[in-house]
């Protein structure tokens, strides 16, 4: 089974083009990293596949079927600075937000609800800061409590957007670690990451961007020096200090 | 004092207040009060178009008229933020100016014209709540009530879009519907209040209730609470006072009111006023300047 079948993508911000012609096959069980330089449309992709972005052509199929919010197949870490985080509400309340697709309009959360949305807060090591304002929060935790609320929407395949972004050494080893429990459940996990130092260690699979796909496949496979070059267009000087064992050759 | 005609003038402002508490705590949090104000001056054309085209001044026909003109003044401020170079401060502004210029106008002739000069419908400007019929006031209090029930259903899903729109689209609500099914809501407030309150000043129920209630609380459901009190104390003290005092408009004493609770919250609210504020900074420096004292020694 595919976790992931893109075919034809392509993605244009006003008049300038974003992602070109992408095509994807990935399948299930799998912790891909999504790699590239600045501005080579990682988060685009993840939006478009997400179905959140209007001028989008192609075709998108999740577990084999078209993207559909309602089987709730689909969990979803956005980048933190996408929300305000001064927002009247505090940690629990946001993981919460995650059960919103199963309880249905209008309807108010029940115990059973609560409690999942709790245990996630407890696995991302949270529980102590469940009635902490959100504004309050470190950046760190601020993102521990959007991991949390992708996992109680008890998904099968994730999407997360730079989730190690301005986060404190501890928060990225647990996020790591939940991820790569996340795979041994055989959830397909998605992660749009920057650090090329830490990639081959965190991802099995990798998908390399620059518009349009350089590379894709098992880590050692497409983790390669000439990928990488092809992908960041030669931008790519400080390899000499990566390349000795991070790199695959 | 409390007559019966008063007593009934004074539910519907309280009711008007919590409506307004309720749906500006989503507008301020979602930073749509300005597109508030441009909906509530745009009230006004609708207003002097239903008068001349029916001759009657039933509060149901001048509230649908004032709807039509508002709402539509609220979809062009979107179309031209979507369709232009122009940013929402420059749309709002155009906007409000034009249709509250094309309301003057239009009511400048309602009053030329032979029945105008009893029309009362300069009443609408600054608000008029304590001369408003028994019948009307069924209608100020059943819309009222309406906006009250629908922030109570969409509490959660207005919440969640507010926070993380795109979030909530992939949760499967239904997000732009819920954003239109809010600014309706908030032009129905709006032209609830236009006869109590006036045009003019009616914005600013939506916005300084939740405004002030905002240094109270970080709870979403504690604000919404907090300015419903706000909003429902400012109307009730603001048509008392209004109806005591021959020739003041209700709308400028309701506002009064609503500016003296947000300058008590600003300063003297225990979660985010300005002296609690100081006295946490104040503590967390004493604790700091100890401490370096101590490592010092």
């Amino acid at each position: 089974m595919d976790a992931l079948q893109v075919t034809n993508l392509s993605v244009a911000y006003e008049e300038k083009v974003v992602l070109q012609n992408v095509n994807l096959t990935i399948p299930v069980g799998h912790l891909t990293g999504i790699i590239g330089p600045n501005g080579a449309g990682k988060s685009t992709l993840i939006k478009a596949i997400l179905n959140q972005l209007p001028n989008k052509t192609g075709v998108v199929h999740i577990l084999e079927r078209p993207l559909n919010p309602k089987d709730h197949t689909v969990g979803y870490v956005p980048q933190r600075n996408a929300v305000d985080w001064d927002f009247p509400t505090n940690a629990l309340d946001v993981v919460l937000m995650g059960r919103y697709g199963h309880i249905g309009m209008i309807k108010k959360p029940s115990a059973k609800d609560k409690q999942i949305a709790m245990e996630c807060l407890k696995n991302v090591g949270m529980e102590a800061f469940a009635d902490r304002s959100i504004g309050q929060l470190s950046g760190g935790q601020q993102q521990r409590v959007f991991l949390a609320r992708a996992l109680a929407q008890e998904a099968e395949v994730y999407f997360m957007d730079e989730p190690f972004v301005g986060v404190d050494a501890a928060t990225e080893r647990t996020i790591i670690a939940i991820l790569k429990d996340l795979k041994a459940k055989g959830k397909s996990v998605f992660v749009v990451h920057h650090d090329l130092q830490t990639a081959a260690d965190y991802f099995d699979w990798m998908i390399l961007l620059n518009r349009t796909i350089t590379a894709a496949g098992p880590t050692e496979q497409t983790f390669t020096e000439d990928n990488l070059q092809e992908a960041y267009g030669g931008k790519l000087f400080f390899m000499d200090q990566t390349k000795s064992n991070k790199t695959f050759n | 004092m409390l007559t019966g005609n008063l007593l009934w003038v004074l539910i519907g402002a309280i009711l008007l207040g919590i409506a307004a508490g309720l749906n500006g705590t989503f507008a301020f949090l979602q930073k749509q009060s300005l597109v508030g104000d441009a909906a509530a001056h745009a009230a006004l054309p609708g207003i002097a178009i239903a008068y001349l085209v029916t001759q009657q001044k039933d509060l149901p026909i001048l509230m649908l008229g004032a709807a039509i003109t508002s709402a539509l003044a609220v979809y062009m401020i979107q179309w031209i933020v979507g369709n232009s170079k122009l940013k929402a401060d420059a749309a709002i502004g155009f906007v409000l100016s034009v249709f509250f210029g094309i309301g003057i106008v239009l009511l400048t002739i309602v009053n030329q014209s032979g029945t105008g000069n009893q029309s009362g419908l300069n009443d609408f400007i600054f608000g008029k709540a304590a001369t408003m019929a028994k019948s009307d006031l069924v209608w100020l209090s059943s819309s009222a009530l309406l906006i009250i029930l629908m922030c109570l259903l969409f509490f959660k899903e207005w919440k969640l879009m507010i926070f993380d729109p795109v979030f909530a689209r992939g949760v499967g609500l239904p997000v732009e519907r819920l954003r239109v099914l809010l600014t309706a809501l908030t032009v129905l407030t709006i032209v609830t209040g236009i006869q109590a309150v006036g045009v003019i000043l009616m914005a600013a129920m939506l916005i300084i209730p939740a405004a002030a209630a905002r240094f109270w609380s970080n709870h979403l459901g504690v604000i919404l609470v907090t300015s419903a009190f706000f909003g429902a104390l400012s109307g009730a003290l603001g048509t008392i006072i209004s109806s005591v005092r021959t020739g003041l408009s209700t709308g400028p004493i309701i506002v009064l009111c609503a500016a003296s609770l947000f300058v008590i919250s600003y300063f003297f609210a225990p979660t985010r006023g300005f002296i609690a504020k100081s006295l946490k900074k104040k503590a967390f420096k004493q604790r700091n300047v100890v401490k370096e004292a101590v490592n010092h020694e």
